[in-house]
C-alpha cells in the first residue's frame, strides 16, 4: 500500500481531469457561445438613407449630419471642468450629473454628453476636443426636411424599440427605423443595407483588430433615392387650404393611379420630428386626442360618403338594369318607405331623370333606383350581396391596396351583416331597412382614400389602378407590378357616360353650379353627411360633414379628388370650394378666384370642432 | 564512453520534460503576442523571455548531471539552509510584485528563492529521512522532519504566498512511503472532508452526521467491549473541528478566501468578481471542443479574457486551442511523467535517491492536481504554475533542478550493474 498510494491518486487525478474536461469542452457546448459573444462585437457601417423627391424631382427629404459629445468616463484625464464647461455651454452642475450618469452606465462604453449640436457649434468644437481625453465627436445621419409639409406622406424615423428587434433580426438596439409613411412603407429600398464589422476585443471590450482578418465583413449598400407621385405644389396648397379646418384631401391621377395629394388636416411640419426637441413633440401630438395630428384622415378616417354615392347608386342600378337613363321619377320632398318617418329631400324642380337625379342630388330618386336594385333578387340578402360585389369593384369595403403602412377598410354591408344585426332568420329585414345606404348614409362607411379613388374609376369609365405613392425607385420603373395593372369594375362602360353628364351637370345647373372654373370642365358632386357622436354618453347629431368629389377635365380626366371637411356643414360649403381651387391649382398651374382663395385660407371652424367638447349646450348647422 | 555515459540518464524523463516545455512554450507565445509587434529577439516579448529561459535551463541540465552524486547527498543540508536564508532574506530586500513580496530582483529580471526551495527541501528531507539514525515510525523523527518541511512554508506564507505554502503538504507523500503511520493521512483526508462537508452543509448537519455515525459503530461495534471514551473523544473532536472550521471561515478568513471557497462549492455565481477567472477559463478551455480553434486563434486568448494567462492559467489557452484531444495530451504527458518518476524512485537502490524521487514525484503532482483542478473549476483559486509549461524563469529553472537532480541520482545506479 505505501508503495501504491500516490501512484492510485496520480491516476484518479487523470480520470477526473478527462471526466472534467470531457464536461467541459464535448459534453457542454454553451460555451462556444459564450465565448464568441465574449470575443468579438459586430459593428456596423450605416449607409446613407436615400432621399425622396416629388413627382416633379423636387428634394423633399435629404439627410444632414448630426453632431453629439461623446465621453468614455473611465479615459477621462486632467479635465480642466471649467473651461470645459464653457466650452460646450452648459452649466457645470448639469456636465457633472451627466458625468455620473455616464459613469453609473458603464466607464467604459460611450455615453451622449451634449446631443445633437448645430452646425456651428460643431465647427467650433471639433478643433478643440482633442485636448480633452475620453471626450469625442460622434457623427450620425439625421433627415433634413427639404419641405415644411406632407409630413404625413413622409412619415418619419426613430430608435427601433424592443418589440421590432424582437420580430426583425435585422435591427439592433439603438438603430433607426421608418415608422410612418413613406419611410416605413420603402424602410427597405430607403435603409439600404448596413455593413457589418467584426471587432476582436479584449476583456476591457477594446477593439484589438479586425475578426479573422476581416473574412465575415461586408460592405454597406447604399439606400436608394424614391421618388413620390405627390405634387410638392398641390400638397402644400391642399394643407394651406385645410388650415383651421380639419379633414382630409385625396387627389389621384386616374391614368396611373399615382396619388397628387395626401393631405390631412391638422398638419405638422416634419421637422418637429427631428433633433433635440423629437421626443417632446411627438408626446405632444401623440397625446392630442382631439386634434390628432398623428392620424391620417386621408387613409384612416372613415366617414359616410353622403351624396356622392348616389353616382354608384345610378352606376348598379344601369348595370341591374331595374332604371334607364330617361325614366323621370317624381319627388315630394322626401321618400316614403314605411319607416317612421321618410327619407326626406330638399328642394328641387321635379319629375326628374339620371342625369337630372344626379345634378339636383334628388333623394328620392336614387332611394327608389336602390330599393329596385336589391328588390330585383328573390331574397333582400341575395340584393343585398349583389350590391356589395359591384361596390367591391371600386375598391370599397377593403383595403384599396395602396402603399402606405396605414389605411381602412370602410365599411359596405353584406348580407351577413344584416342578418346579424337583425337577428335573421328570427326577425325578417327587407330593403327598406336598408334605404339610407342609397344616397351614402346608413352603414355605408369609406375613407376619403376610397371616395377618390371610386371617382377616379368612374373618370376611367370602368377601371382602376391601385392608388400608390411611389412613382420611381432610384430612378428606375421598378414599381410594383400591382400599381400597373388595371382593375375593372363590374359596370359596363357606357353606363358610365350618362353618370358622368349627371356629374358634370352638377357643376352647370346643379349644387356646385358657383363653383365652376372657367375654361376647366369639372365633374364632381356633392356631399352632406349625417354624423353624431357621443357626449356623456348621450347620441348627439352634430353639424354635417362637407363632402366632395370631383374630377377634371371631363373629357381625358388628369385628376381625380375627394375632399372631406369634418363637420363642414353641406358639401359646396367648404369641400366643394377647396376641390375647386385645387383643381384650377394642379391644372392650371394659379388661381384665378382670388377672392375664393382668401375666402377658404381664412375659413375657421375651430369653433365648430370645440362645441362637443365645450360642455354647454350648442346648436348645429348654422 | 560517451555514449555510455549519456545512456546512463533516463531519456523517457528528458524527453517528458523537453515534450511540455516546448508545448509549453507554444502556448505562451499564443497567448502573450500581440499582432503588432517589432521583432521576435525583442527582450520585452514574454515568449521571447521564456525561449531565453527555456535555453539558459538547458545550460543548467548540463550543470546539474555533469555534477557528483555524492555533493547532493553531501550538501542537501546546506543548499537547504541557504534556501531558508535566501527565503528569510526577502523580508529585508524582497521586492513586491502583484502584491507578494517573493522576488530578488536583477534589473529586468526577478528571482523568486521559494521556487528553489522546493528542491533544496526535497534534499534535505531525503538526507534527514535516508540517516540510518532516523526511524520515521518514531514521534521524535516523525517531528524533526516535519520541521524540515514546514520550515519553508511558515516564511513562505507570510509573503504572502499560501498557494506555494501549500505546497509543501506534498511531503507527507514520501514521509508515508518511508514508513511514517497511515493515521496521519487518515487524520489530513478527515479533516479534508470535514473541513468540505463543513463548508458545502453547514456545521449543524455535519456535526449531526458525525454523530451519527459514532453513535451508530458504537452500538454495532460488539466483538469487543468498546471504550466509551474513545468514542466519545473522537465524536467531540470531529465536532469541534467542525464548529471551529466554521468559526475560522467566517471570522478569520477573508472575504476574498471565503468567495474562492463558495464558488468552487456552487453556493455562489459570481463572474464578475473573484469568479471572474474561473468563469472565463471555463469558457475558454469549453469554447475549444473536440480540436480546438487551432494555434493562436482562440479569441478568448487573443482577448486577454483570462487573466494571467500565460503564468497559472496557461493550461486554458491549450483547452481554447488545441480542444479536449490537445488537452488531453497534456494531461497524459504530466501523468507519465509522474508516473515514470514513481517507477524510478521504487527501483532506485540507495534510501536518498528513492525519498528524493518520491518527493519529486509529489511536488509535480501536487502542483498539476491544484492547477489544472483551479483553471478547470474543480478546485479553488489557489496560484501555483503549472510545471515546466507556465510563464517565469524561476518556476522553470526550480522544476528543471528538481527533475534534474533526480534523473542524475537516478543514473547512478547504472554504476553498480
Amino acid at each position: 500500500m505505501r508503495k501504491y498510494l500516490l501512484l492510485i491518486l496520480v491516476l484518479i487525478t487523470g480520470l477526473v481531469f478527462t471526466g472534467r474536461l470531457f464536461y467541459l469542452q464535448v459534453y457542454n457546448t454553451s460555451f462556444q457561445a459564450r465565448s464568441e459573444s465574449n470575443a468579438y462585437k459586430v459593428m456596423y457601417d450605416y449607409p446613407q438613407r436615400g432621399y425622396i423627391f416629388d413627382r416633379n424631382q423636387k428634394l423633399l427629404v435629404s439627410n444632414q449630419p448630426s453632431y453629439d459629445v461623446m465621453v468614455i468616463p473611465r479615459e477621462v484625464k486632467n479635465l480642466d471642468t471649467l473651461e470645459f464647461c464653457s466650452l460646450l455651454k452648459i452649466p457645470r452642475e448639469q456636465f457633472e450629473k451627466i458625468m455620473v450618469k455616464a459613469r453609473v452606465y458603464s466607464p467604459r462604453l460611450p455615453y451622449t454628453v451634449v446631443p445633437q449640436l448645430t452646425k456651428e457649434e460643431y465647427a467650433y468644437l471639433s478643433e478643440k476636443m482633442r485636448k480633452y481625453d475620453g471626450f469625442y465627436i460622434r457623427k450620425q445621419s439625421l433627415r433634413d426636411y427639404q419641405v415644411a409639409h406632407s409630413a404625413n406622406v413622409l412619415g418619419y424615423i426613430r430608435e427601433v424599440n424592443e418589440a421590432i428587434v424582437k420580430k426583425n433580426p435585422y435591427y439592433q438596439d439603438g438603430e433607426n427605423m421608418g415608422m410612418q409613411g413613406i419611410e416605413l412603407a420603402y424602410e427597405e429600398e430607403l435603409r439600404g443595407v448596413k455593413g457589418v464589422k467584426y471587432i476582436q476585443k479584449d476583456r476591457f471590450n477594446r477593439d484589438i483588430g479586425k475578426y479573422k482578418e476581416g473574412a465575415f465583413d461586408t460592405l454597406p449598400q447604399r439606400g436608394k433615392d424614391i421618388t413620390l407621385s405627390i405634387d410638392a405644389v398641390l400638397q402644400k396648397y391642399g394643407e394651406e387650404l385645410f388650415i383651421n379646418k380639419r379633414g382630409g384631401i385625396v387627389a389621384i391621377e386616374p391614368k396611373t393611379g399615382e396619388i397628387l395629394a395626401l393631405v390631412t388636416a391638422p398638419h405638422y411640419d416634419p421637422k418637429l420630428l427631428v433633433g433635440r426637441e423629437r421626443s417632446k413633440n411627438f408626446s405632444r401630438m401623440f397625446y392630442d386626442s382631439i386634434s390628432r395630428p398623428l392620424f391620417d384622415r386621408g387613409l384612416s378616417g372613415e366617414y359616410p360618403p353622403g351624396s356622392p354615392f348616389k353616382a354608384l347608386t345610378a352606376l348598379i342600378g344601369l348595370q341591374e338594369n331595374v332604371i334607364n337613363t330617361q325614366e323621370r321619377i317624381s319627388c315630394r320632398g322626401s321618400y316614403n318607405y314605411g319607416g317612421k318617418k321618410p327619407l326626406g329631400c330638399h328642394h328641387h324642380k321635379s319629375p326628374l331623370a339620371m342625369v337630372g337625379g344626379i345634378a339636383q342630388s334628388c333623394n328620392s330618386y336614387f332611394a327608389t333606383v336602390y330599393r329596385r336594385t336589391i328588390e330585383k333578387f328573390d331574397t333582400p340578402q341575395e340584393g343585398i350581396d349583389s350590391w356589395n360585389t359591384h361596390l367591391n369593384s371600386f375598391g370599397l369595403g377593403q383595403y384599396t391596396g395602396h402603399d402606405m403602412p396605414s389605411g381602412r377598410k370602410g365599411l359596405i354591408p353584406d348580407a351577413n351583416y344584416y342578418n346579424r344585426y337583425y337577428r335573421y332568420p328570427k326577425y325578417k329585414w327587407y330593403a327598406p331597412a336598408t334605404i339610407s345606404n342609397s344616397i351614402g348614409q346608413g352603414e355605408v362607411l369609406m375613407t376619403p382614400m376610397q371616395m377618390a379613388n371610386f371617382t377616379a374609376a368612374i373618370a376611367n369609365k370602368g377601371w382602376y389602378i391601385k392608388p400608390h405613392l411611389i412613382k420611381d425607385i432610384d430612378k428606375q420603373d421598378s414599381i410594383p407590378s400591382e400599381y400597373i395593372k388595371k382593375n375593372y369594375t363590374t359596370i359596363k362602360p357606357e353606363f358610365f357616360d350618362p353618370v358622368i353628364q349627371g356629374l358634370f351637370d352638377v357643376y352647370n345647373d346643379g349644387t356646385a353650379a358657383n363653383l365652376k372654373i372657367s375654361g376647366i370642365d369639372i365633374c364632381g358632386k356633392t356631399g352632406t353627411a349625417e354624423n353624431y357622436t357621443r357626449i356623456d354618453g348621450v347620441t348627439t347629431k352634430l353639424t354635417d360633414h362637407s363632402t366632395f368629389i370631383a374630377f377634371a377635365p371631363k373629357d381625358n380626366p388628369q385628376i381625380a379628388i375627394a375632399v372631406f371637411v369634418e363637420n363642414g356643414y353641406w358639401g359646396s360649403r367648404w369641400a366643394g370650394k377647396i376641390a375647386s381651387l385645387m383643381i384650377e391649382k394642379y391644372i392650371k398651374g394659379e388661381i384665378t378666384r382670388t377672392d375664393l382663395e382668401t375666402y377658404v385660407l381664412n375659413g375657421n371652424l375651430e369653433a365648430e370642432y370645440a362645441k362637443p367638447h365645450s360642455g354647454i349646450p350648442f346648436l348645429i348647422n348654422q | 564512453m560517451t555514449n555510455g555515459r549519456t545512456s546512463r540518464f533516463d531519456w523517457i524523463i528528458i524527453l517528458l520534460f523537453l515534450a511540455l516545455v516546448v508545448i509549453g512554450w507554444l502556448n505562451i507565445y499564443s497567448a502573450s503576442y500581440v499582432d503588432n509587434v517589432e521583432s521576435f529577439f525583442d527582450l520585452g516579448n514574454i515568449y521571447t523571455k521564456q525561449l531565453l529561459f527555456i535555453v539558459l535551463s538547458l545550460f543548467l541540465i548540463v550543470f546539474i548531471l555533469a555534477i557528483d552524486v555524492k555533493f547532493y547527498e553531501r550538501f542537501g543540508s546546506i543548499v537547504y539552509i541557504v534556501s531558508l536564508v535566501s527565503l528569510l532574506g526577502l523580508f529585508i530586500f524582497g521586492n513586491s510584485i502583484n502584491g507578494a513580496t517573493s522576488w530578488y530582483s536583477f534589473g529586468a529580471f526577478g528571482l523568486q528563492p521559494s521556487e528553489f526551495a522546493k528542491a533544496a527541501t526535497a534534499l534535505a528531507v531525503a538526507k534527514y529521512v535516508s540517516d540510518i539514525q532516523t526511524n520515521m515510525s518514531l514521534f521524535k523523527d516523525q517531528l524533526r522532519a516535519f520541521l524540515i518541511i514546514a520550515l519553508p512554508a511558515l516564511f513562505i506564507i507570510p509573503q504572502p504566498d499560501p498557494g506555494s505554502a501549500l505546497i509543501y503538504a506534498a511531503f507527507v507523500f514520501p514521509l508515508y512511503r518511508e514508513g511514517m503511520h497511515y493515521v496521519y493521512l487518515l487524520l489530513g483526508f478527515f479533516a479534508a472532508a470535514l473541513f468540505i462537508g463543513t463548508l458545502a452543509f453547514g456545521v449543524y448537519w455535519i456535526a449531526g452526521l458525525v454523530l451519527f455515525i459514532g453513535i451508530g459503530l458504537f452500538l454495532f461495534n460488539r466483538k469487543r467491549r468498546p471504550n466509551k471514551l474513545k468514542y466519545l473523544t473522537i465524536v467531540f473532536a470531529c465536532v469541534a473541528f467542525a464548529f471551529s472550521v466554521n468559526y475560522i471561515f467566517n471570522n478569520v478568513f477573508e472575504q476574498r478566501h471565503r468567495d474562492r471557497f463558495n464558488i468552487v462549492l456552487g453556493k455562489e455565481v459570481d463572474t464578475k468578481g473573484i469568479g471572474y477567472n474561473t468563469n472565463q477559463s471555463e469558457i475558454a478551455i469549453g469554447s475549444g471542443g473536440w480540436l480546438g480553434k487551432g494555434w493562436t486563434e482562440g479569441t478568448q486568448t487573443k482577448g486577454n479574457f483570462v487573466p494571467e494567462q500565460h503564468t497559472d492559467y496557461i493550461f486554458s489557452t491549450v483547452g481554447e486551442e488545441w480542444g479536449f484531444l490537445g488537452s488531453i495530451l497534456v494531461v497524459v504527458l504530466f501523468l507519465a511523467l509522474i508516473i515514470r518518476v514513481l517507477v524510478l524512485s521504487e527501483r532506485q537502490k540507495s534510501q536518498f535517491s528513492r525519498v528524493y524521487g518520491y518527493s519529486v514525484a509529489a511536488i509535480l503532482f501536487f502542483h498539476f492536481f491544484v492547477n489544472i483542478g483551479m483553471v478547470s473549476g474543480i478546485f479553488p483559486t489557489v496560484g501555483i504554475p503549472l510545471p515546466f509549461f507556465s510563464y517565469g524563469g524561476s518556476g522553470l529553472w526550480g522544476f528543471t533542478i528538481l527533475l534534474f537532480i533526480f534523473v542524475r541520482l537516478d543514473s547512478r545506479n547504472y554504476y553498480y550493474t
